[in-house]
C-alpha cells in the first residue's frame, strides 16, 4: 500500500533526498511538498555566481515544475504549514487545509541571522539567503553604494558579486581579519588584498553600532568609531540559525536545531529531518556535502533501508573569482601540532599544513589551489604522511621523487635571468661581478646593487655566490630576529618600508615567516617597527607587547607593579606631593623610593589596583604611563638660572619643555635625556642617550651616552644657538633612530653600526632632511603623545580585575 | 552540580591574552589564544612565581613576564632547555562563555 508522505522545504537536502528516493522505490510513497518560497529546488549555493552574473538562475534551478510534476510530486509552493498534530498525524496548511501523512520530513532548513542593531528593520537592510535577496543586490548598479556586514563567506561573495556589477561596496567585519573560522591571519591577509585590488573596501576589527535610515529607508551605518558609511542598500551575512520555530511548536526535541539520530530521525519516529535545520550529535550545518549525506541516508530509511550518517572532515572554497582560497579541518596551534608553512611572496601563494601524528589535521591554502583536492584526502583518509614529509607540502608532483637540490636550480639559470628585481641585476651581471673579485655579498651589493634595495633577492644572490664560487664561499648566518624567520632585524626593516607592509600578518607573508603568527621575541619588535613607520595606519597591538607597556607599570619580582607618575624636568609641587603621599597609603604602598631619573617610585603596588592608584593620582594633575617602556623615560635636569649662581640657560625650562614633547615617544630601546645648565654638568647629562649641555654660547648635543650595561661618554653633535633649533635637532635624532634602529639598541649601539657622521649629515647638515624628520615626529606624536593611564581607567579597567572569584563562595 | 562552571564570556579575555580567577589557593590564569581556544593554567611560574596572566601567548604558549620562559598551555611543560611544568586544568569554551572543569575546584581545594 503507497504510504503517505508529507515534506516541508523545497531546498537542497529534501530535493536530493527526494532524487534518491524516487529513483530507488517510484512507488513507495504518495508525495506532497510544501515550501514557502514560490518556487521548486535550486542550487542555493550558486546564488552568488548568479549575482556576480557568472550565471542565470535557469542554470541553477535544479528541479522545477515539470520535473515534480513527472514524478508525481504534489506540490505546494507558496504555502506555509501552520501547525502539526503529531497524535493524529496531520499538518494543517496556512489556508486551513489538513492533510494526513504516514511519515513526515523536515528540511525548514535556516534563516539569516539579523543582528538586532538599531535600524535594522529599515527599508533596504537585506539579509543574503534567497533569490529575492539576490535579485536585490543585483538591481544595484554603478551609482549604488552597498555596505556588507560580515566578512564570511557569504558576505564576501555577496560583495564581490555587487562590486563585479560596479557597485561601491564596504565590508564591515567585527573580526581582525577576514574569514576567521576558516583562515588564519596570513591567508586572511592576502584573501584582503585580493578584494582591495577588486575595488572593495574592507573594515575589519570595526564595530557596528546603528544603521541610520532617512525617511524609512536605510541611508549610512555608523561604526563605532563614529565613522558612517553611506549606503543604498545593506546586507548583512552574519551567519545562519536553524528554523526550528515549526518542529518546536510540534514538540519535537530541539536543541540548536531539530534533534536527529543515524537515521536522520527525530524524536518522534515517524517524523524525519534534513538539512540545515538539524542537529545531529551536537553540530549544526551549513555547507552542502553532509547535506547530501543526510538526504541519502533519510531516503533509505524512508524505505526502512539500513543506513547512517556520519560527520566528515569538511572543506571550504570562496566562490570569487581570482581569489583561490581552499581550508579543511582544524588549523589551530597546540601542543603536539607542527606546521609546515609554505609562503611566496611574489606569487601570493600561502599554504599551510597543520601536522599532529605524521597525520595531516587541518590546511589552509591561498592562491594556488590546485592541489587542495589531494590535501583533503589526505586529511579525511588520515594518511600517515612520514615519508614524504620532507616534499609535502610542494603537492602530489614532487612525491616519490627524489628531492632537488636547491642549488641545481640556480645553477640552471641563464645569464640574463634577473635575480634583482628593483635593480634589474641579471645573473651575469652577478657572475662577471664575481670574477672581478667581488667574493661577498657587501661587495656585490656595492658593485652591481643586486639586493641592495628591498632585500628580497638577498638569499638568491647568495646561491648564486655559492654556485659561482663552490667551496670558496661560506653562506653568511646573519642573526635572524628569531626561530620564526632567517631575515634580520634589518631586512624585516627594509622590507616593511620598501613593500608597505603595514600589519603584522603582512609581514608574515611577505617576509616568508616560518610560524603561522610568531612568537614573543618577534612579535614586540614588529609592532615597533609597524607603528615606528605607519603610526597613522597602524594600529598597535598591546598584546604583542611586554608586560611593562601592556600595564604602563614595572612587574617586580613578586608581581606586584609600580608606578612612577611623570615630573616634567623633575619638578614637581607640595599638592602633588601630597597626592602621591596620599596615594601611597591608600594603596598600601610598602616602598616610596626616588629613581636615578629624579622621579618618586611607588613600589609594590597590587596588579588589581592599578587603574585606582592610576585614577587618584590623574585627578592630582598628574599624567605617566612610560615610565617602564622602550620610550621616553625621564629628561633629567639641574637648576639652572633660577637658582643656580653658574647656570647659563634655564635648564630645567628646557627639560620640561622636552619631556612634554617627547612623552609617549616609542623607540626601539628606552631613552634618557638630561639637561645641564652648565658645563659642570649636575644632571650628568654626558652618559644619557642624548644630554644637553647649557653654555653661554648655546646649547651641545651630544648622543650615545650609558650608564647601564655599559658605561659610555655621550659624543658630541653640534652646538645650536637657539633653544628652538636645540629641541629641533633633538626631535629629528629622536625620529631617525625610531626609523633605522634595531629593536633593543640603545643609541650608542646603533650609533656604533651607523656612525655619528650618518646621524650628523642627517640632522645637522641637511637642512631638508632635518625638517622632515621633525614632521614625521609630530605626526607620530600627534597619535602617541597621550596619557594611557587615563585611557586605561576609562576603557580597560575591568581588564584589571579578576575575571571570576570562586574563592569567595568556596569558603565553606 | 554541573560538571562545569561558568566564569565569563569569551570576549572578557582579550584574544592572546589572559585574566585570572581567583580561588582559595591562588590565583589560576585563564588564557585565550588567537583562535580562540582557552586554556586554565595555575597563575605561577615554577621558576620564580612569576604571573603567567601577564605574560605574551603565541601559538598554543605563554612567555613567563620575569625571565622568558615558555610554557605549553596545553601541558603546562617549559619548552626549550628549561624544565618544568605548571598545572593545567580544563576549559572550555560553549556559545561564548568560558568554562572551567567543576573537578579543578574540588583538586584545588584538596591541593
Amino acid at each position: 500500500m503507497t504510504q503517505k508522505l508529507i515534506i516541508i522545504g523545497a531546498g537542497m537536502a529534501t530535493g536530493r533526498a527526494l532524487e534518491t528516493l524516487l529513483e530507488t522505490a517510484p512507488d513507495a510513497y504518495d508525495v506532497t511538498l510544501f515550501n514557502a518560497e514560490p518556487r521548486g529546488n535550486y542550487n542555493r549555493i550558486m546564488l552568488s555566481p548568479v549575482l556576480a552574473g557568472d550565471k542565470t538562475y535557469a542554470e541553477i534551478e535544479t528541479h522545477g515544475a515539470e520535473w515534480y510534476a513527472q514524478n508525481g510530486v504534489t506540490c505546494r509552493f507558496g504555502e506555509r504549514i501552520a501547525s502539526i498534530d503529531r497524535s493524529a498525524k496531520t499538518v494543517t496548511s496556512e489556508n486551513g487545509d489538513v492533510l494526513a501523512y504516514d511519515k513526515l520530513m523536515f528540511g525548514t532548513g535556516s534563516n539569516p541571522f539579523m543582528i538586532p542593531l538599531p535600524g535594522h528593520d529599515l527599508a533596504g537592510v537585506i539579509a543574503y539567503r534567497d533569490l529575492e535577496d539576490t535579485e536585490r543586490m543585483m538591481a544595484l548598479g554603478p551609482d549604488n553604494r552597498c555596505v556588507v556586514i560580515g566578512g564570511g563567506l557569504l558576505g564576501l561573495e555577496a560583495a564581490a558579486g555587487m562590486a563585479a556589477r560596479g557597485v561601491d561596496v564596504t565590508v564591515v567585519h567585527i573580526m581582525g581579519h577576514l574569514m576567521e573560522r576558516q583562515l588564519d591571519e596570513a591567508a586572511g591577509y592576502l584573501l584582503r588584498r585580493a578584494l582591495v585590488d577588486k575595488g572593495i573596501t574592507i573594515k575589519c576589527a570595526a564595530n557596528s553600532k546603528e544603521i541610520l535610515g532617512k525617511d524609512g529607508h536605510v541611508r549610512a551605518l555608523l561604526l563605532d568609531d563614529g565613522t558612517e558609511l553611506p549606503c543604498d542598500l545593506l546586507v548583512m551575512a552574519v551567519g545562519i540559525r536553524p528554523n526550528v520555530a515549526l518542529a518546536q511548536q510540534a514538540g519535537l526535541a530541539v536543541g540548536k536545531g531539530i534533534h536527529v539520530d543515524d537515521q536522520m530521525v527525530t524524536s518522534d519516529p515517524d517524523v524525519l529531518a534534513v538539512g540545515e535545520c538539524v542537529e545531529h550529535d551536537g553540530a549544526i550545518f551549513g555547507l552542502v556535502a553532509p547535506l547530501y549525506d543526510q538526504a541519502k541516508v533519510a531516503a533509505k530509511t524512508l524505505l526502512s533501508e539500513e543506513a547512517a550518517f556520519v560527520q566528515k572532515e569538511l572543506s571550504t572554497k570562496l566562490k570569487v573569482t581570482g581569489c583561490d582560497l581552499f581550508s579543511a579541518g582544524d588549523f589551530a596551534d597546540g601542543e603536539g601540532r607542527e606546521d609546515i608553512v609554505f609562503r611566496d611572496p611574489a606569487r601570493g601563494v600561502y599554504r599551510r599544513l597543520v601536522i599532529e601524528n605524521n597525520v595531516i589535521i587541518g590546511a589552509v591554502m591561498y592562491g594556488d589551489t590546485a592541489d587542495s583536492n589531494w590535501f583533503f584526502g589526505l586529511i579525511k583518509d588520515k594518511t600517515d604522511i612520514t615519508e614524504m614529509r620532507d616534499t609535502l607540502i610542494f603537492g602530489p608532483a614532487y612525491q616519490g621523487g627524489t628531492p632537488l637540490d636547491p642549488l641545481a636550480a640556480v645553477a640552471a639559470l641563464p645569464r640574463d635571468a634577473e635575480i634583482c628585481g628593483c635593480n634589474g641585476i641579471c645573473k651575469g651581471q652577478i657572475e662577471d661581478a664575481i670574477a672581478a673579485g667581488a667574493t661577498d655579498l657587501g661587495a656585490l651589493k656595492a658593485v652591481t646593487k643586486a639586493s641592495a634595495s628591498c632585500g628580497t633577492c638577498t638569499g638568491l644572490v647568495e646561491q648564486v655566490l655559492a654556485v659561482t664560487l663552490g667551496d670558496d664561499f661560506v653562506m653568511p648566518a646573519a642573526a635572524s630576529i628569531c626561530a620564526c624567520t632567517d631575515m634580520t632585524h634589518e631586512d624585516v626593516r627594509r622590507m616593511i618600508k620598501s613593500q608597505r607592509l603595514t600589519s603584522m600578518p603582512a609581514v608574515w607573508q611577505e617576509c616568508g615567516w616560518k610560524t603561522s603568527c610568531g612568537c614573543h621575541v618577534c612579535r614586540p619588535a614588529l609592532n615597533f617597527y609597524l607603528l615606528a613607520d605607519w603610526p597613522l595606519e597602524y594600529a598597535d597591538d598591546p598584546q604583542s607587547r611586554f608586560i611593562n607597556e601592556r600595564k604602563h607599570a614595572n612587574i617586580q619580582k613578586d608581581g606586584t607593579f609600580s608606578v612612577v607618575p611623570r615630573m616634567w624636568g623633575g619638578i614637581t609641587t607640595p599638592d602633588e606631593l601630597r597626592a602621591i603621599a596620599d596615594a601611597a597609603d591608600k594603596y598600601m604602598v610598602p616602598t616610596v623610593k626616588v629613581t636615578g631619573g629624579q622621579r618618586i617610585d611607588l613600589l609594590g603596588v597590587k596588579g588589581e589596583d592599578l587603574p585606582a592608584i592610576w585614577k587618584d593620582l590623574n585627578d592630582a594633575g598628574m599624567v605617566s604611563g612610560y615610565a617602564y617602556s622602550k620610550g621616553l623615560r625621564t629628561v633629567k635636569t639641574c637648576v639652572g638660572t633660577d637658582h643656580c649662581r653658574f647656570g647659563t640657560q634655564d635648564s630645567t625650562g628646557l627639560g620640561i619643555k622636552l619631556e612634554k614633547t617627547l612623552h609617549g615617544a616609542w623607540t626601539p630601546h628606552k631613552l634618557k635625556l638630561g639637561v645641564s645648565g652648565c658645563p659642570r654638568n649636575c644632571a650628568e647629562a654626558t652618559c644619557k642617550d642624548i644630554g644637553i649641555i647649557c653654555v653661554d654660547s648655546g646649547f651641545q648635543i651630544s648622543i650615545g651616552g650609558a650608564a647601564g650595561m655599559d658605561v659610555k661618554e655621550t659624543e658630541l653633535l653640534v652646538q645650536v644657538a637657539s633653544e628652538e633649533e636645540a629641541m629641533d635637532v633633538i626631535k629629528a635624532i629622536t625620529q631617525l633612530y625610531r626609523e633605522n634602529a634595531k629593536y633593543l639598541d640603545r643609541i650608542y649601539k646603533w650609533m656604533a653600526k651607523v656612525g655619528l657622521d650618518w646621524i650628523e649629515a642627517r640632522v645637522v647638515t641637511d637642512q631638508a632632511e632635518r625638517a622632515a624628520l621633525v614632521d614625521r615626529f609630530e605626526i607620530s606624536q600627534s597619535i602617541y603623545r597621550h596619557d594611557p593611564w587615563a585611557a586605561h581607567v576609562k576603557e580597560k579597567a575591568k581588564r584589571y580585575q579578576p575575571l571570576a572569584r570562586l574563592d569567595l563562595e568556596a569558603a565553606e | 552540580m554541573s560538571d562545569w562552571i561558568d566564569i565569563a564570556s569569551l570576549d572578557d579575555v582579550p584574544q592572546r591574552g589572559a585574566r585570572v580567577v581567583k580561588t582559595t589557593q591562588g590565583c589560576v590564569a585563564v588564557f585565550r589564544t588567537a583562535n580562540d581556544e582557552v586554556y586554565a593554567l595555575d597563575n605561577s611560574c615554577p621558576h620564580k612565581g612569576g604571573p603567567l596572566a601577564e605574560g605574551i601567548v603565541h601559538g598554543a604558549s605563554v612567555t613567563c613576564p620575569l625571565h622568558n620562559w615558555v610554557f605549553s598551555l596545553e601541558t603546562g611543560l617549559a619548552a626549550g632547555a628549561d624544565e618544568g611544568q605548571v598545572a593545567t586544568y580544563r576549559a572550555r569554551v560553549l556559545d561564548g562563555r568560558i568554562e572551567l572543569e567543576a573537578a579543578f575546584l574540588a583538586a584545588r581545594s584538596a591541593a
